[in-house]
């Protein structure tokens, strides 16, 4: 069975509890929006799954396995992690830095065809082709963040686990992001994002979990998890839910005083 | 493609054809018809020069590798193999061996240096731990060189005789002169074990310039980097430093050289460097012993010559690309 599950995850960093018997199981094929306030846990429980950090209790599986029972390498083919403000520390160009992807599928001896196939897939996926030649220092931050998307992509990943993908980008570009976030959910992967933006998620989710102070609390479709109370109780804002005219859902948010 | 080959290929022939030169030049000229072995001067060339030479490119491509790890693991391009204090604990322990007047038997110096070299590696990699941490790993490196730095001056300063003062301070600025195959036969196996283990690191000194995170969420195993890294280095410093004292600025400049060539991903520089830094320290000890001075300019005080105006011109760069 191959889905990517947490069972019961507690975590404690620098004292406090961030996770709190965290269970979820994620389905491939769909997009599941992490979401909640700053220090809900959000990013930590990405860790978890991408395995940088491990839980005190509780497990993760990936495929019906506990992760422990994986290698790092095989652990690393299914699981691919955006982390958030990805850094580039040597300024290579785009054709390498996507390439370098392929880590977990590279052997000692040097590049194969499905390796130049998958990167070239990659970046024809995240529209960053006509780059390939240039350095990442030139690129915008647009560019930069598509490029990033690329070198997970590359990796042909199971799963994509993204960390605010959209921070940093323009209204147009975060579109774009989100609908290559689709894209990769069409294809068959499972995506699991965490995001900010409430608008966001209700726009690229299939699945919403919400997270406040290290538990879950609630977990489904955007248009039943996201609801003014559940906002309020979360957030602590009020908001207002409505609809376009074609039919896209968004929410405005307001202080909580202002009501 | 394949500017990296072609830079090998052409280091490799500049390497050739110095060695060929730095066999026939130096205070007596050995022109080519004089090398067969009944003729008076060979035992220069076999005995002295050779082995010198020898030396020289073995250390140098184990200093550019070590700068070229260094700063793909670090992710630094000012990080230098002298940084995380191994060549610093090496010279503290040839310095010990100075101090007592061991240095009668040849193999003593080496070999105190080699043991100061295991001392610190292993401290360094008590204070690391199991953090794989590079800030910890830096921070680390710094106090053990200060440390050593600071052990290295007291022992200056309570030098039994001027004799030895004189011997420590000499020492200290590195040199190949007087070496024999004696020190070749110590130090090769070290440089070449070193070497091998730092060739391994590449394409994880790659996927390290996505950063730690994104690095080992596609399976690199920082404990296993870092101890290839510290124990490939300090093998290659260590002894380096045990056969020709501290020879500062290859590691940091050579791998500045290379990259404009082969661009910056971490293992494409690798190679180059090794063989860079070869033909520098070859290129720099032909010059140096060749030079008609009374007494032979020591090659670490050449380095370092070399090295003050390539930082210089290094700052200037990157103010303008930062500016």
């Amino acid at each position: 069975m191959s889905v990517l599950a947490a069972e019961s995850l507690s975590l404690k960093l620098g004292g406090r509890r961030v996770l709190d018997a965290v269970s979820a199981s994620f389905v491939p094929g769909r997009v599941t929006a992490v979401l909640g306030p700053n220090g809900a846990g959000k990013s930590t429980l990405l860790s978890c799954l991408a395995g940088l950090h491990t839980p005190e209790a509780g497990q993760v599986l990936v495929g019906g396995q506990p992760r422990a029972s994986w290698t790092m390498r095989d652990l690393a083919r299914q699981i691919g992690l955006l982390p958030q403000g990805a850094d580039v520390h040597w300024d290579v160009d785009v054709a390498t830095l996507v390439a370098l992807g392929r880590y977990p599928h590279r052997t000692r001896w040097g590049e194969t065809d499905a390796d130049r196939a998958a990167v070239a897939r990659a970046m024809a996926a995240t529209d960053v082709t006509q780059f390939a030649a240039r350095p990442m220092t030139a690129l915008s931050g647009g560019e930069r963040a598509r490029v990033l998307l690329a070198r997970v992509l590359a990796g042909e990943p199971h799963w994509l686990l993204a960390d605010e993908p959209l921070a940093n980008l323009d209204p147009a570009h975060q579109l774009d992001t989100l609908e290559c976030l689709r894209d990769v959910a069409r294809s068959g992967a499972g995506v699991i994002v965490v995001l900010h933006d409430l608008n966001h998620a209700m726009r690229v989710a299939d699945e919403v979990l919400l997270l406040c102070d290290g538990r879950i609390v609630a977990q489904g479709p955007p248009a039943e998890v996201l609801t003014p109370e559940r906002i309020a109780a979360t957030y602590g804002v009020s908001s207002h839910i409505g609809t376009t005219p074609d039919g896209v859902r968004f929410v405005v948010t307001t202080p909580m005083a202002q009501r | 493609m394949n500017r990296s080959l072609a830079l090998n290929l052409a280091l490799l022939a500049g390497i050739a054809v110095t060695v060929l030169l730095s066999l026939m030049a130096g205070k007596v000229w050995i022109p080519l018809d004089a090398w067969v072995a009944d003729d008076p001067r060979w035992p220069i060339i076999a005995e002295l020069r050779m082995p010198r030479i020898v030396l020289a490119v073995l250390v140098g491509a184990a200093l550019g590798l070590s700068g070229a790890a260094m700063q793909g693991y670090l992710r630094n391009p000012l990080a230098d193999p002298g940084l995380f204090g191994v060549s610093s604990g090496a010279a503290l322990g040839a310095v010990i061996s100075l101090y007592f007047g061991y240095a009668a038997s040849p193999l003593l110096l080496p070999a105190f240096a080699l043991t100061g070299a295991g001392i610190t590696m292993a401290i360094l990699a008590l204070l690391v731990g199991r953090s794989g941490s590079i800030i910890v790993f830096t921070l680390a490196g710094v106090i053990l060189s200060s440390v050593a730095g600071s052990m290295t001056a007291l022992a200056i300063s309570l030098a039994p005789t001027p004799f030895a003062t004189s011997q420590i301070v000499t020492w200290l600025m590195g040199a190949l002169t007087d070496r024999s195959w004696d020190d070749v036969t110590l130090a090769l196996p070290l440089l070449a074990l070193g070497c091998i283990l730092l060739a391994f690191t590449g394409r994880t000194l790659d996927a390290l310039t996505l950063g730690e995170s994104a690095a080992r969420s596609m399976g690199v195993d920082p404990l296993r980097l870092q101890l290839l890294i510290v124990v490939g280095v300090a093998l290659c410093v260590g002894a380096s430093v045990a056969t020709a004292g501290i020879i500062g600025f290859v590691g940091l400049i050579v791998p500045h050289l290379v990259r404009p060539f082969v661009g910056n991903r971490p293992s494409a520089v690798l190679l180059p460097s090794a063989l860079a830094g070869a033909l520098l320290l070859l290129v720099a000890d032909s010059v140096v012993r060749a030079l008609p001075t009374v007494s032979e300019l020591r090659l670490g005080i050449a380095m370092s010559m070399l090295g003050g105006p390539f930082f210089l011109i290094l700052l200037l760069r990157m103010r303008r690309t930062l500016a």
